[in-house]
């Protein structure tokens, strides 16, 4: 993970600055599709953090849930 | 070179500079997330438990550069699970309650966020602390998120005598620690996906209080002696989630996730779900979750003799097993002109049966070890149903 979390960091350097020629290929007024509330990854906030204290309780794996993660007094 | 020599192997300095060097990108818009309040009912009932209980979760934005929100919950729990029937024992019931607060803030089109929360039962006291900063660049198109949260737990255990609790002692102390990333891109017009990675890093006392293993004895009968588990462990996890709109309004979503740690656990979940809109007014939404693990190292149903070795388990939760979960869900959007500053409104309920089957923990109830003999109990497995009804109000 320190090796990912490192990479990650040199990764964003030649973004710094704007160093970057790569452009955008989705305007802002193309993502009517994307603004879509059914297109949330989660839409619910109280409930998506129950169902993700249900697994967490029951599966050994915790970490990486995307929203609404977090320590629970869940042992 | 000399940055990678300057960060070294220290994952608070290592933190500390991706923050950075995410605060300084450059960066085109952020939103705070909307105003709105949800009031929840939860059910769990499987595996001889049932837990219930409210949770309320109101957020609400100041003068459009902060929003804090505040969430409590709690669990209420009673039954018999087969840890408890194991032991002879046929009843138990606890209170969980848990309180949170946070905030966000909104600046140079960078979203910072700070939040605390506490976890209180009679045996357990959680409290921890959560900061993270995101932003959105290359034309709102990818969104680069950190997170780091701290918990500190004090972990009691409850003594009974003649069925009720004569006292609460405490056991030890858990500190938990994770650190995480987050990189969310725009596709296509209709494509995004998201790639999430975190590591947890607990130390402390971790294991349950109340949980014990069973070994054998020489004369072939049974003794049962606490577990012990390591003081440290470690783990990562890394997700991808995909959400596709399809050719009509409806939308795909797609995740993976991978797991492993200190303890020799490799686990892995994905999950289909399928969100379709009918009308104006509905919202319906199916899905299937499987997940798969492999035991502790530590693991084991039934261990040869007393102390058979440094670290003992039988928790469930440390064994191997695999769960699947099929889940609907349905909302309908409230039509209401009462009140005009409610935007909208919706009633939501969902609904998720969960199947658990081990591949190395025994039910070893009186009566199956009684049937069968130590160690040659049936594999147990239950079911369980998840029920979620909520009134969500956006304003």
């Amino acid at each position: 993970m320190l090796r990912l979390i490192r990479c990650f960091a040199l990764t964003l350097l030649p973004f710094v600055g704007g160093a970057c020629s790569v452009q955008p290929w989705v305007q802002s007024h193309e993502r009517g599709y994307l603004a879509d509330p059914i297109m949330a990854f989660e839409q619910h906030p109280a409930s998506t953090r129950y169902i993700n204290h249900v697994y967490e309780a029951r599966e050994a794996a915790r970490g990486a849930e995307g929203s609404a993660g977090g320590g629970c007094g869940c042992n | 070179m000399a940055v990678t020599e300057f960060l070294g192997r220290n994952p608070l300095r290592i933190f500390a500079f991706a923050l950075l060097t995410l605060m300084s990108l450059q960066s085109v818009a952020a939103v705070l997330p909307e105003d709105r309040a949800d009031v929840l009912y939860h059910r769990y009932e499987g595996g001889g438990i049932t837990i219930d209980g409210p949770s309320v979760l109101v957020r609400k934005q100041f003068k459009d550069t902060v929003s804090a929100w505040g969430n409590y919950y709690t669990d209420n729990i009673s039954g018999a699970s087969i840890d408890l029937l194991s032991r002879g024992s046929t009843y138990y019931e606890e209170h969980r309650t848990e309180a949170s607060v946070g905030f966000d803030y909104l600046h140079d089109r960078t979203v910072l966020s700070l939040s605390h929360t506490n976890s209180s039962e009679r045996d357990y006291e959680a409290n921890s602390y959560a900061f993270a900063v995101s932003q959105d660049f290359f034309g709102d198109m990818t969104t680069l998120s950190l997170n780091y949260s701290q918990g500190n737990d004090e972990v009691r255990q409850n003594i009974y005598e003649n069925g009720s609790i004569a006292e609460t002692i405490k056991r030890g102390d858990a500190k938990h620690q994770r650190f995480g990333l987050g990189l969310t891109q725009v596709l296509t017009e209709k494509w995004i996906m998201a790639f999430n990675a975190e590591s947890v890093v607990d130390e402390g006392f971790l294991n349950n209080p109340y949980r014990s293993v069973r070994y054998l004895l020489p004369d072939g009968g049974v003794g049962n002696q606490p577990e012990v588990y390591p003081e440290t462990r470690n783990s990562d996890a890394f997700a991808l989630r995909s959400m596709y709109y399809l050719p009509y309004r409806a939308a795909l979503r797609l995740e993976y996730r991978t797991y492993f740690d200190s303890w020799d656990i490799n686990a892995d979940n994905w999950e289909i779900r399928y969100i379709h809109p009918y009308g104006d007014e509905w919202t319906f939404e199916i899905k299937y979750r499987a997940y798969s693990q492999s035991q502790a190292e530590f693991f084991n149903d039934l261990f040869p003799y007393e102390d058979a070795q440094n670290f003992l388990a039988r928790d469930k939760e440390m064994s191997a097993y695999s769960d699947t979960t099929f889940g609907l869900g349905v909302t309908y959007e409230l039509k209401q002109t009462f009140f005009s500053w409610i935007d909208k409104s919706t009633l939501n309920f969902y609904w998720d049966y969960m199947s658990f089957d081990y591949e190395n923990f025994r039910a070893n109830t009186p009566e199956n070890t009684a049937e069968y003999g130590v160690g040659n109990e049936p594999f147990y497995q239950f079911d369980a149903n998840v029920l979620r009804l909520f009134l969500s109000i956006n304003y």
